[in-house]
């Protein structure tokens, strides 16, 4: 399968790529997918108080099309809102990078990702970024 | 190697500089001694085979025949026992649908193995939606038939046993003379699909009692589009043809031989018999040092299949928490395969791989590495250089991996299929 230049870019030279502490503070992890369907995504995003995402990290387990959506993402989601960042949809990822039809389903798991880690972050905190905004 | 081959490793001049050939189950290069023999067969030496009356067409017939005893000394076979075909598909179709429709008033059955190439698989299929009952055996976690639950598969109305000499995933050798004695003392017709097999291990068909054998020309170096079924007449197996016509081929294969592809599979298997000897040897000693330079640098590798029982020209090999897609992207200077669900149309794992009990994790992280007459040291220390990086690399991505490394167990989490 030939993939499109910025898939490659990603895959070859991913953004962000490693882990926050799951306890740290402002941290909301989100882990979506499932090793027996050959993709697995862990998204973390780090949140101000003022609830602005400041920092984004990743690890993905999936093909090249799957990397290259989690890597995008973490670039896409910092200096967002929450409200800004859970707005992101699979369509627009999969438009970026060029993705085939038999690759959306990576693009897909982004937004799943980023909507997991939203609402990991919006549980440990109690919902008090709401008030912040 | 041929100049343009040299070329294209080194990327010399405007020639694309191509990956390192590591995927010999899938096709392999015609050897160059082959193209030569076959070149007058296209041009000066154009009769049609089947031609009786002029010089043209005796010529023609000679270099056919020649070529059939060819393809019959490398399976210990006599040539009026081998016809050819298009290829490995072919045979197999005609195999089993020839064999089940010829002795469909008396028998009704037939035994094959859940690991078989998809057109032995597919062909059982039809012939299941014809009314037929097929008998999928499966295998050991080694790759191998259990021959007790093959001898208890066999009924009175069992017409054909049809199991593969070698998987093409796996490059595991079937017991095939503990098969073929079985199926003779039981008076059952044994085929076997050696499309990976012959020319890469020694095949004789009736020290294996083998009743119908698959040829693949482009397996072994010979030319694509050709192959061949062997018959035996001894005692005699009939077919109904699924190719109607001239009657050529004792009937069993209508349509004219084409002749430089006829001539090729038996330079081919001429080739094959007389370095398979050496070239077994020297194949052996790419592939173990193929293994050892990757198991040496990398935990948590798996070999799937038996190690023993199997040609030296293949390692297929699970590398846990990197996905196998992923990691062919990024080894692209390998050309390889993968028993990844990604690199398929369907979104399965390699069936074979689950048949062996393989989890389905672990076969999503599987490469097949094929090794070939033309692979060479330099590129066995090549491919075990770029694998360790990129499995090193991706597997310091890999949330899986970062898990297992701080003991969380993955089957302990209850992940959201999609």
């Amino acid at each position: 399968m030939a993939y499109s230049d910025k898939v490659v870019d990603h895959y070859e030279n991913p953004r962000n790529v490693g882990s926050f502490g799951k306890d740290e503070a402002g941290v909301g992890t989100g882990l979506v997918g499932a090793p027996a369907c050959g993709d697995v995504m862990k998204l973390q995003i780090k949140v101000s108080p003022e609830g602005i995402i400041e920092d984004a990290k990743f690890k993905t387990f999936g093909c090249g099309s799957a990397i290259a959506s989690s890597s995008l993402v973490t670039e896409w989601v910092k200096g967002k809102t929450l409200e800004e960042a859970a707005a992101i949809k699979n369509t627009e990822i999969a438009q970026h990078l060029a993705l085939p039809p038999v690759k959306i389903h990576c693009s897909v798991l982004a937004e799943d990702a980023i909507k997991a880690a939203i609402s990991d972050y919006k549980a440990k905190s109690g919902g008090k970024t709401e008030a912040a905004e | 190697m041929t100049a343009v081959t040299q070329d294209k490793k080194q990327g010399i001049g405007n020639v694309r500089k191509m990956p390192i050939y590591l995927d010999y189950q899938a096709t392999t290069p015609c050897d160059p001694r082959v193209v030569e023999a076959m070149l007058p067969w296209f041009t000066e030496k154009f009769g049609n085979p089947h031609s009786r009356n002029h010089a043209y067409g005796w010529e023609s017939e000679e270099a056919v025949e020649k070529a059939r005893a060819q393809v019959a000394a490398i399976i210990g076979a006599d040539p009026k026992e081998v016809i050819f075909t298009s290829g490995a598909t072919e045979s197999n179709n005609l195999a089993l649908k020839g064999v089940a429709h010829f002795y469909k008033d008396k028998k009704d059955h037939i035994i094959t193995c859940v690991t078989e190439h998809k057109c032995v698989l597919d062909s059982a299929r039809h012939l299941e939606q014809e009314g037929f009952k097929v008998t999928y055996l499966p295998v050991k976690q080694n790759g191998l038939i259990d021959l007790d639950q093959l001898r208890d598969a066999i009924t009175d109305k069992t017409a054909l046993v049809s199991i593969m000499a070698v998987n093409n995933e796996i490059g595991v050798i079937q017991p095939l003379a503990e098969i073929g004695a079985i199926c003779r003392e039981k008076g059952v017709f044994f085929h076997t699909d050696a499309a990976q097999a012959v020319g890469k291990i020694p095949l004789d068909v009736n020290e294996m009692k083998i009743d119908l054998l698959s040829v693949s020309g482009h397996k072994f170096y010979g030319p694509k589009g050709i192959g061949a079924l062997y018959v035996r007449r001894r005692p005699r197996v009939r077919l109904q043809a699924l190719i109607n016509g001239g009657g050529q081929e004792r009937g069993m294969r209508s349509g004219t031989l084409a002749t430089p592809l006829c001539v090729g599979l038996g330079e081919a298997c001429a080739i094959a018999q007389a370095e398979m000897g050496a070239e077994t040897e020297r194949l052996r000693m790419l592939r173990d040092r193929l293994y050892k330079g990757i198991m040496d640098q990398l935990p948590e590798v798996y070999l799937n299949g038996d190690f023993d029982q199997r040609i030296p020209g293949n390692l297929n090999l699970s590398f846990a928490y990197v996905e196998g897609e992923g990691l062919m992207m990024g080894i692209k200077d390998l050309a390889v395969s993968s028993g990844s669900a990604c690199t398929s149309a369907s979104l399965e794992p390699s069936y074979v791989l689950r048949a062996l009990g393989v989890d389905i994790e672990m076969a999503h992280t599987s490469l097949r590495l094929g090794l070939g007459r033309f692979s060479t040291e330099e590129d066995v220390d090549q491919a075990v250089e770029h694998i360790v990086t990129s499995v090193k690399r991706l597997r310091e991505m890999s949330p899986l991996w970062e898990m297992a490394q701080e003991g969380v167990d993955i089957k302990s989490i209850e992940w959201a299929e999609h």
